[in-house]
């Protein structure tokens, strides 16, 4: 066999190996992705039933509707709170994992996998037990005499807030963990020998060193939340829906499909303009480290 | 805690009590289903008016449960094997063979995990659609798959890049042909990734609700919908059992599949 045909042989091998996996996506989210592009464009008839004309009667309604611009914008503000607090709660807490001295280091890194354990539906119809009017704040404080009426806090965009920090708060601490654990030492020992105060030697070494894994906390759980729509089944009232449950209630209760494409369509352009002005500046290896744990 | 209080004054002390506060936030609510399932009362919230296996009890009898964990338990199997199966395959590619476009295959296996599921679920959707097919129980096996495949290329990846190449270079020099040196040296070397991805793709399966809503077929429910529309209809006691149940076997799997990964890892070596 001469030495080009055994050539060939080998580089078609990593093509059989990827050959399942690269169909299956294909089939199952390159294509429907394209499918979901034509059908934006068809028109909508009476639920679960549209002609396959050209019109951009759905984007017209898109662009031109208040109400789905609302929705996108408080979509963006509650993401970005979410984001910003899972930052402003994970950041000490990671910094604390990092550098800790305690022995047994172990257990609160795989503290912090657990929750990705726990069903998610389950963690979040926990917080009904927290926020609710049967819920552990207001009974105490009833009980305590401090209010005669229990607080509405269940069903509220706080709630829904609230929720979705306590499922995205793992991925933001793991990110910024990683980061700092991955810090040299020897440099804050040498800022601290330079004379920087311990405060110094944060704020101009640990700080700065690791700011990306910090970036890629908050596109990840900015993305995470923006694509939602569970939690504001859940936890907010019908006001606090979200993006995502007007595309669920547009295809799942409307059968209005073209609309539903158009809106998926929206939401996947949006984030993915996110996240490529993300991957300009950071580059998006730290999020599938950030992924794999 | 130790700490070595010469560096570390009020700030690092104010830093540990801010992170108990954290993990306090993470866990409580969690402690708190626990602890509200073995409530007497026949409220699912507080006050606690006793102690009561009730709840479970009531839970073994609710068919509709049964069934829903019978489809959760069937689906994440199949899925899990299958996954994991493609996710080898492709990380194997990714790690020894060098090929154009390798940038674009690792981006494109990597995507299912960063578009919206929401997005997802809509297009798998339009598929059967288009194609005229009907919703079985397939398509939330074929969609469960699709979510689950970049963990499974992230964590194969990462165990396969630590395996040194000369170990099969070496078996191959001796006459083995490729599967043969996959299943004697590669496999087993990469054992610990294959249960962590197994039980990382089942509880994956098991747990998804966003797209899921969309894909299951009328009239079917996995257990996380079948707890959204209990939810709907009232905060009742089985929901904290159930929600007990499945923390314990949920939390209790991988901890017991990490020791067993732990084991053969220290076996294979």
């Amino acid at each position: 066999m001469s030495a080009s045909a055994l050539s060939a042989a080998d580089r078609r091998r990593p093509w059989l190996l990827l050959a399942p996996s690269l169909i299956t996506l294909f089939l199952l989210m390159i294509l429907p992705i394209g499918i979901m592009t034509i059908f934006s464009f068809y028109e909508f008839v009476t639920a679960g039933v549209e002609k396959e004309t050209f019109t951009t009667a759905n984007w017209h309604e898109f662009l031109t509707d208040p109400f789905y611009h609302m929705f996108l914008w408080k979509t963006i503000r509650v993401s970005a709170i979410t984001a910003i607090l899972c930052a402003v709660m994970g950041y000490p807490a990671a910094y604390c994992i990092a550098m800790t001295t305690y022995k047994h280091k172990w257990v609160l890194l795989l503290l912090l996998i657990v929750p990705f354990w726990i069903s998610f539906t389950i963690r979040t119809f926990s917080w009904i037990h927290i926020l609710g009017e049967q819920g552990a704040i207001n009974v105490s404080l009833l009980k305590l005499g401090l209010i005669s009426e229990p607080l509405p806090m269940l069903y509220t965009e706080g709630a829904v807030i609230m929720g979705m920090i306590h499922f995205l708060l793992p991925y933001m601490i793991l990110n910024v963990y990683v980061a700092i654990e991955g810090i040299d030492r020897n440099l804050i020992s040498a800022a601290r020998t330079l004379g920087c105060t311990a405060w110094q030697a944060f704020y101009e070494v640990v700080l700065p060193l690791s700011l990306p894994g910090l970036m890629a906390g908050l596109l990840l759980c900015f993305v995470l939340a923006a694509g939602s729509y569970v939690t504001p089944q859940i936890l907010g009232s019908t006001r606090d829906a979200l993006f995502g449950n007007i595309i669920f209630d547009t295809i799942m209760g409307e059968l209005n499909w073209p609309m539903g494409s158009t809106l998926s369509l929206v939401l996947l352009i949006f984030l993915g303009a996110v996240a490529a002005v993300y991957s300009r500046y950071m580059g998006l290896s730290r999020v599938f480290k950030g992924l794999g744990g | 805690m130790s700490l070595d209080t010469s560096t570390r004054g009020f700030g690092w002390r104010a830093v540990q009590v801010f992170t108990v506060l954290v993990y306090i936030f993470m866990f409580a609510p969690i402690l708190v289903v626990i602890v509200l399932s073995f409530n007497a009362s026949q409220f699912g919230g507080f006050p606690m008016t006793g102690f009561s296996l009730h709840w479970y009890a009531k839970l073994l009898e609710n068919e509709s449960v049964l069934r829903a964990f019978q489809t959760s338990l069937w689906v994440a199997v199949v899925t899990s094997v299958v996954c994991t199966v493609l996710g080898i395959l492709a990380a194997v590619a990714l790690v020894r063979y060098e090929f154009p476009g390798k940038e674009w295959v690792n981006t494109i296996l990597i995507a299912p995990a960063l578009v919206p599921e929401t997005v997802l679920g809509v297009g798998l959707l339009l598929l059967i659609r288009f194609a005229h097919q009907p919703r079985t129980l397939w398509l939330l096996v074929l969609g469960h798959i699709m979510l689950a495949l970049p963990y499974v290329v992230l964590v194969v990846q990462a165990r396969l890049i630590g395996v040194k190449r000369v170990y099969e270079d070496a078996a191959m020099s001796l006459g083995a042909n490729r599967f043969q040196t996959f299943r004697e040296i590669t496999l087993p070397l990469i054992m610990p990734a294959i249960v962590a991805s197994v039980l990382l793709v089942f509880t994956i399966s098991f747990d998804n609700i966003t797209a899921s809503m969309f894909w299951r077929p009328s009239g079917v429910e996995t257990m996380p919908t079948e707890i959204l529309s209990m939810l709907k209809i009232s905060i009742s006691p089985e929901i904290n059992a159930l929600g007990t149940l499945m923390i314990v076997v949920t939390v209790g799997l991988p901890l017991l599949g990490g020791g067993l990964a732990r084991y053969l890892a220290r076996s294979a070596r």
